[in-house]
């Protein structure tokens, strides 16, 4: 008797399956989760462009997710992705990255794209280390972790990613880790729906390179930690920095409506053009 | 490419008039009436005027403009744009240019028509940042990593910043590959006349349309057909050494060997319709010494030639016009009775070295930099002291 087809299926590239990812990554995760949030959404796959960098992350929609998609430089998805949202303001386009791409090289698109408040969603795996190039220190490492190029331990602060974009004007910003998996489906659903820079930061687990430097061997152990460690936001503002220390605070971190870049930009040509027209009608 | 009601509209509200404007405003003209829909930039002399002009008139003709945070992300953003049918192009000057390298590459293996105009100063670094040079000559042709080809060319005048650009995104569709538009500080700044075609006599370029997402990267075609996105397709695009499906293979040696020589091989095999040069002027076999230039050097080099041959004396003059791929042919014909080649350039010789490898006679570089041009003068000193 033949195994029954996953009714997901057709949301992957079949073709090049098994995937990649390595036992017990968070990556499978995510890529599942993206899939419900767009069946639930009812989207059109064949008016989605899933955008990514480098690194495993960015392997989640490049080349598994079946629709339109783009894998690009380092660090340079959410700049690749504008031009492509600026001439077809109809697809969605959904950039999915590590957190090396996003906040390390990636940074400074990131909070340009936030400030534009571009139509964009972007989904940050943030494994807190680079997972690919074999286990260096990330701008998300925490304080104190030795990795391959910090071997006497990691001297910086890492950066919090979630708070940064949200300063930065983005419209719709949420973090969770890969425990929450129905919470995380509603904030990537949530995302997919605002009209506006979306932000969603999703706690990974990478055993392989990150997990074995830290002392955590599986996926599952990681998942246990992440339950342990994390703190809903409402909690959150009432501990202090000590309290918080090593938590991750998770959450809906904000969700306001503020003009979208695109239809503005659209504005001024439509206003530019139809000018035009009547001047030389 | 079929011009929109928008685009004809404003094109035809300025066709047939002449005016009289920057090279650079010449350029942004130029890529208006190549139907460009979109200009990602960020501003940097002596380049910022097309991105100022752009900012100004693109929006009338129904495109997009946006300045971006920085250089990758310009280049970025009209390689994402071009691949949902858009023409697309951005504007900077060496510093910038020295960014867009790795996105340019990214172009290149991904085969994503788009322009860069590229209005070269003085460097490296800073440099004279003010001052016009040739220097990006090499890193138009090797700035980014990896075996590659290119399609630049270098305007003289005005009114050739307008008509080149439509050449760039004609070339850069048929070839689907980026094209870089060679200008140099000096050509960007001049104001001269140039003059707008009537809207009848553009012909563009359509792009060639894959019919499966399986062939869009290869099949039996050396330069296949486009899907765009949102056509329902599901294709995969990779800067990535990748299958005439799109899908990455990094590790197969024969698929990366087949992509990039595929890749050099479709601009290699069309050297002879994608080259120009002008002012080809020939003794008929009597002149020993010959001068090749291109860009803004080119016009005192004309000028010094055109007074040795009123002094009665022989010399020849090519001035090149498409940079890359080189102009194999044209030079080693040009050569053929020389005994030397002077080469007028603005920085240490970047083109002459070119020239050698293709000649049997002598090169000599009239190389000059710190940003003041050649005088006629001086060109025209060189060109008698080879001649006696």
């Amino acid at each position: 008797m033949s195994t029954p087809r996953h009714r997901l299926m057709d949301f992957v590239r079949e073709e090049i399956m098994p995937h990649r990812f390595c036992t017990g990554c968070g990556c499978g995760t995510v890529l599942n989760v993206f899939i419900n949030a767009v069946e639930a959404l009812e989207l059109d796959r064949t008016k989605m462009v899933c955008v990514s960098g480098i690194g495993c992350s960015a392997w989640i929609p490049s080349p598994y997710f079946k629709a339109d998609t783009l894998h690009t430089t380092h660090g340079r998805p959410i700049a690749f992705a504008t031009g492509v949202k600026v001439m077809r303001p109809d697809l969605k386009v959904v950039v999915i990255a590590g957190d090396g791409d996003v906040s390390g090289i990636g940074g400074n698109h990131l909070i340009h794209a936030a400030r534009r408040n571009i139509d964009l969603t972007v989904i940050m795996v943030n494994n807190m280390i680079y997972g690919m190039t074999g286990g260096q220190v990330a701008p998300t490492t925490p304080t104190g972790v030795k990795t391959t190029t910090t071997p006497y331990g990691n001297i910086e602060p890492p950066f919090n990613v979630a708070d940064l974009v949200m300063a930065a004007g983005a419209s719709y910003v949420s973090r969770w880790t890969t425990y929450h998996v129905f919470q995380l489906m509603k904030a990537m659903k949530d995302a997919l729906s605002t009209e506006g820079f979306s932000f969603v930061e999703i706690m990974s687990q990478c055993p392989d390179n990150y997990g074995r430097r830290i002392g955590v061997r599986t996926g599952v152990e990681f998942l246990k930690r992440f339950k342990e460690q994390s703190v809903r936001v409402g909690k959150s503002r009432d501990m202090s920095e000590e309290e918080l220390k090593g938590k991750f605070v998770i959450g809906n971190l904000c969700n306001k409506e503020r003009p979208e870049y695109v239809s503005q930009l659209h504005k001024v040509t439509d206003d530019q053009v139809r000018q035009l027209a009547e001047e030389t009608a | 490419m079929a011009l929109d009601d928008n685009k004809r509209r404003y094109l035809e509200h300025l066709a047939g008039e002449t005016f009289f404007m920057l090279g650079d405003e010449a350029c942004a003209y130029g890529a208006l009436f190549a139907g460009c829909d979109f200009f990602a930039g960020y501003p940097i002399t002596p380049a910022s005027e097309v991105a100022e002009l752009m900012a100004k008139e693109l929006p009338k003709s129904g495109g997009i403009y946006i300045q971006m945070e920085d250089e990758l992300a310009s280049m970025a953003a009209i390689v994402g744009a071009s691949w949902t049918g858009s023409r697309t192009m951005t504007a900077t000057s060496g510093p910038g240019f020295s960014l867009m390298q790795e996105n340019l590459g990214y172009a290149i293996m991904t085969e994503t028509p788009c322009v860069i105009v590229d209005v070269q100063r003085s460097g490296p670094s800073t440099g004279q940042a003010t001052k016009p040079a040739q220097g990006d000559v090499m890193q138009a042709r090797w700035g980014t990593h990896g075996d590659h080809n290119i399609i630049a060319l270098a305007p003289n005048s005005g009114q050739e910043c307008f008509d080149l650009m439509l050449d760039c995104f004609d070339l850069s569709d048929t070839y689907r590959t980026p094209v870089i538009m060679l200008m140099d500080g000096e050509i960007g700044h001049f104001r001269e006349s140039v003059s707008m075609p009537p809207v009848a006599a553009i012909k563009h370029v359509t792009r060639k349309r894959a019919k499966s997402a399986a062939d869009v990267f290869g099949g039996d075609e050396l330069v296949p057909g486009m899907i765009h996105y949102g056509e329902g397709h599901n294709i995969h695009v990779t800067g990535s050494t990748h299958l005439s499906t799109g899908m990455r293979d990094v590790s197969t040696d024969h698929v990366h060997n087949k992509l990039v020589r595929r890749i050099c091989r479709k601009i290699e095999a069309n050297r002879e319709q994608i080259v120009k040069v002008a002012e080809d002027i020939t003794a008929g076999g009597k002149a020993r010494v010959g001068v090749i230039s291109y860009g803004a050097t080119s016009r005192p080099a004309l000028g010094a030639v055109k007074e040795v041959r009123d002094q009665g004396k022989d010399v020849d003059f090519l001035r090149l016009i498409t940079i890359w791929p080189f102009a194999r042919k044209q030079v080693t014909e040009f050569a053929r009775d020389l005994d030397v080649i002077l080469v007028p350039e603005m920085n240490l010789g970047q083109m002459s070295r070119e020239i050698e490898r293709f000649v049997g006679c002598e090169v000599v570089s009239l190389s000059k930099i710190g940003g003041v041009p050649h005088s006629v003068t001086e060109i025209t000193q060189a060109i008698l002291e080879r001649i006696e």
